[in-house]
């Protein structure tokens, strides 16, 4: 964090006043899950939503749902690192859903597909950041246009859903199905007296190290300080001699490889591809990093801000299921609360570091 | 001449103009490989007394664009951001004037006797709707210095998720002559034309006539010395998103009147994106300061002009974003600067060769 305003000359003194105030912001996001955990936990005990709430499981099952969010709100925080945004993200899992299905149709190998995959995330972002730095064009519209076409990329392979069976892909399947047994300490009995093992699937262990790779890589890689450096300041961080249309072009690139390792998390779990997949889901990243305390000028932010972002919002809707009777927009209107309630305290704090200057 | 040229091409109006010019060469090259007459795509002719043909129809559907960019146009010009709420902000209004009208819970309401609520109240309370959205989105750029974006993007996730309550998760169908009017025709005439017709007509009336097209701009290029001229920055931000939010209730009411229902997961859905391309395929900066507004206009036209061309050359609806991608990525990157250089650098060597 203390090198984060490297690019701005300061002294010691504000510096670490601004410090204080963004791992503040984190906290806050950490305190907010643990406490929305406990009302949920509160509200179960009193009845008002399922008893299956207190279940480490249910907390696993957070994790399964939303592995694929996790990869891609990592891509982008790293994109909004660098002052950008990268909406193209929910048809691009889209796309490699569809194309891994498609793919598997035919008879392709699943290793080769997600290899495949994984190669559309680098061409995509290679094209996307190259109209971002080099052309200097407004990275919304660029994004945007990359969003229009990976749906209708997708359109183009199949406008049927396609699912993934047994049959079109063993492997594939058996990754799906995989179930990673946590301890055995963490079960419960359930109530035909048999020991229910908690368990991960495949999707999360990937998540997860995407998660601890990209927090080194920002905190100790030469490339993540100078994501930090050009979200604070362009102009100075040119001057430093970084090569800035580069660090954007990477920040592209590394946020749509990382949302195409989500697509095929998010695949293992619907196992299927459909051009309605996965609508909206760039938003949910978006304001899962800003939850997190990434602001979206640039400069300030952090991975696990972003992942208690995905696990705020993944809390809400555990909640709003296991109440089983609120209509499904309640999540929606939710996230919505929390997102201006996090953004108003955003502009809270910089108006106090404007006022202390 | 190779001056005047120039000229002509630095003109605001230049790129809108050309892409309208090469949507109808399409339409006519296609026209004429079908064996029909070159002036097909302007053919307009009264069916059942009201006007059909190519041009109607793509005028007709492109107005909520068309009134979307306005607003659109004052935001972008004023704070250097988007408004990305529209889509849903539009969503909602349509279900808070149909739930207004019909009544909470009611799933359809087939004559006018059925009403809960005269229906004067439901398209008034859908304007008032937009306008609080538009004051919220506005409130929290203007007075708390949140990044557009940002600030819209809280209605964007909220609004149609709130119309969706509001209508009790139904769809509320209001098949009646009186509300569908607003989405049909008034004589042989498409009302939606006319109703977009009226507010560029009203808006750019106001902008012109009093000082407030000078202000916005102004604001938008440098909002600290504008305010140190004596201009009330905040407040000219916060009009510009209430403005924005009114455009998205009238938009939505033509939406939901088209339709004869308030369908919340599809009314204006992707709207804000096509009425942010509006402005930008208008020629208009999306860093602020100076705008057209005739630009944003017949750039919401363009994009309906392409969709329809392409239904027309059979393409399916679900490809059709490709190509939109496609134009979207072209028409900015012939605007972008270090091409333009590139470009200038490449000629100006071609020059000295010759020399």
């Amino acid at each position: 964090m203390s090198k984060t305003n490297a690019a701005k000359p300061a002294n010691a003194l504000k510096e670490k006043r601004k410090i204080n105030g963004n791992t503040l912001l984190l906290l806050i996001t950490i305190v907010l899950f643990v406490l929305l955990y406990l009302l949920g936990f509160l509200l179960a005990n009193l009845g008002v939503i399922g008893n299956g709430f207190t279940r480490f499981q249910t907390f696993l099952n957070i994790l399964i749902n939303n592995a694929g969010l996790i990869c891609v709100a990592c891509g982008m925080t790293c994109v909004m690192l660098t002052g950008g945004i990268d909406i193209s993200v929910g048809s691009l899992i889209a796309l490699d859903c569809m194309f891994l299905a498609w793919g598997m149709a035919q008879g392709i190998n699943a290793i080769v597909m997600c290899l495949l995959v994984l190669l559309i995330g680098l061409v995509f972002g290679l094209v996307q950041g190259f109209c971002v730095g080099y052309l200097d064009i407004q990275p919304f519209i660029v994004t945007m246009a990359g969003m229009f076409f990976g749906r209708g990329m997708t359109a183009v392979i199949s406008t049927d859903q396609l699912s993934i069976t047994a049959e079109t892909s063993q492997l594939f399947y058996d990754w799906a199905n995989a179930k990673i047994l946590l301890p055995e300490f963490l079960g419960y009995v359930n109530n035909k007296g048999k020991l229910q093992v908690p368990y991960i699937r495949v999707g999360v262990l990937v998540a997860l190290v995407v998660l601890i790779l990209i927090f080194l890589m920002l905190r100790y890689t030469k490339f993540g300080r100078s994501l930090y450096a050009v979200g604070g300041s362009e102009q100075s961080a040119s001057m430093m001699g970084l090569d800035v249309k580069r660090t954007k072009l990477k920040a592209y690139v590394l946020s749509s490889f990382l949302c195409s390792v989500g697509g095929i998390c998010f695949c293992l779990n619907t196992m299927s591809g459909s051009v309605s997949q996965a609508t909206g889901l760039e938003m949910s990243a978006i304001s899962s990093a800003v939850i997190g305390g990434t602001l979206l000028t640039g400069g300030v932010g952090n991975v696990i801000g972003s992942f208690f972002g995905v696990l705020i919002n993944g809390t809400i809707s555990s909640i709003i299921q296991f109440q089983g009777k609120l209509a499904s927009s309640w999540p929606n209107i939710l996230t919505a609360i929390l997102l201006c309630f996090f953004i108003v305290l955003q502009s809270i704090f910089a108006k106090i570091k404007e006022r202390n200057k | 001449m190779k001056n005047k040229l120039a000229k002509f091409t630095k003109q605001q109006l230049f790129l809108p103009v050309v892409c309208v010019l090469l949507v109808l060469a399409v339409n006519m090259i296609y026209d004429i490989s079908q064996g029909n007459p070159f002036y097909n795509f302007f053919q307009i002719s009264l069916t059942n007394g009201v006007l059909q043909g190519r041009l109607v129809n793509i005028l007709n559907r492109g107005s909520e664009v068309a009134i979307l960019a306005i607003g659109m146009t004052l935001v972008v010009s004023a704070s250097a951001g988007t408004d990305i709420s529209v889509g849903s902000v539009m969503s909602l209004c349509a279900s808070f004037c149909c739930m207004l009208v019909a009544g909470y819970g009611v799933s359809s309401v087939a004559d006018a006797s059925e009403f809960a609520m005269p229906l004067i109240v439901g398209l008034l309370g859908a304007l008032v709707m937009g306008c609080i959205c538009g004051a919220f989105n506005g409130a929290l750029v203007a007075y708390l210095d949140i990044q557009p974006m940002v600030a819209t993007l809280i209605l964007w996730s909220a609004a149609r998720a709130i119309g969706l309550l509001l209508c009790n998760n139904l769809i509320v169908y209001v098949r009646v002559p009186e509300f569908a009017v607003y989405g049909g025709y008034i004589g042989p005439v498409p009302t939606p034309l006319i109703i977009a017709a009226i507010c560029v007509v009203v808006v750019s009336v106001v902008l012109k006539k009093t000082a407030m097209g000078m202000y916005i701009q102004s604001v938008g290029i440098n909002k600290r010395s504008s305010r140190i001229a004596g201009l009330n920055s905040r407040r000219i931000i916060f009009l510009c998103y209430l403005i924005c939010g009114l455009c998205a209730g009238i938009a939505g009411i033509v939406n939901a009147s088209r339709i004869t229902s308030a369908d919340s997961n599809n009314i204006g859905l992707n709207m804000e994106l096509d009425a942010i391309l509006a402005v930008a395929l208008g020629g208009n900066s999306l860093g602020g300061g100076k705008f057209n507004l005739a630009g944003s206009i017949i750039g919401a036209y363009t994009i309906q002009a392409i969709t329809t061309t392409m239904y027309n050359l059979g393409v399916s609806t679900a490809v059709n974003p490709v190509f939109k991608a496609v134009i979207v990525i072209a028409i900015v990157a012939i605007q972008s600067r270090p091409l333009q250089n590139a470009v200038r650098k490449l000629r100006s060597r071609g020059k000295e060769v010759q020399a």
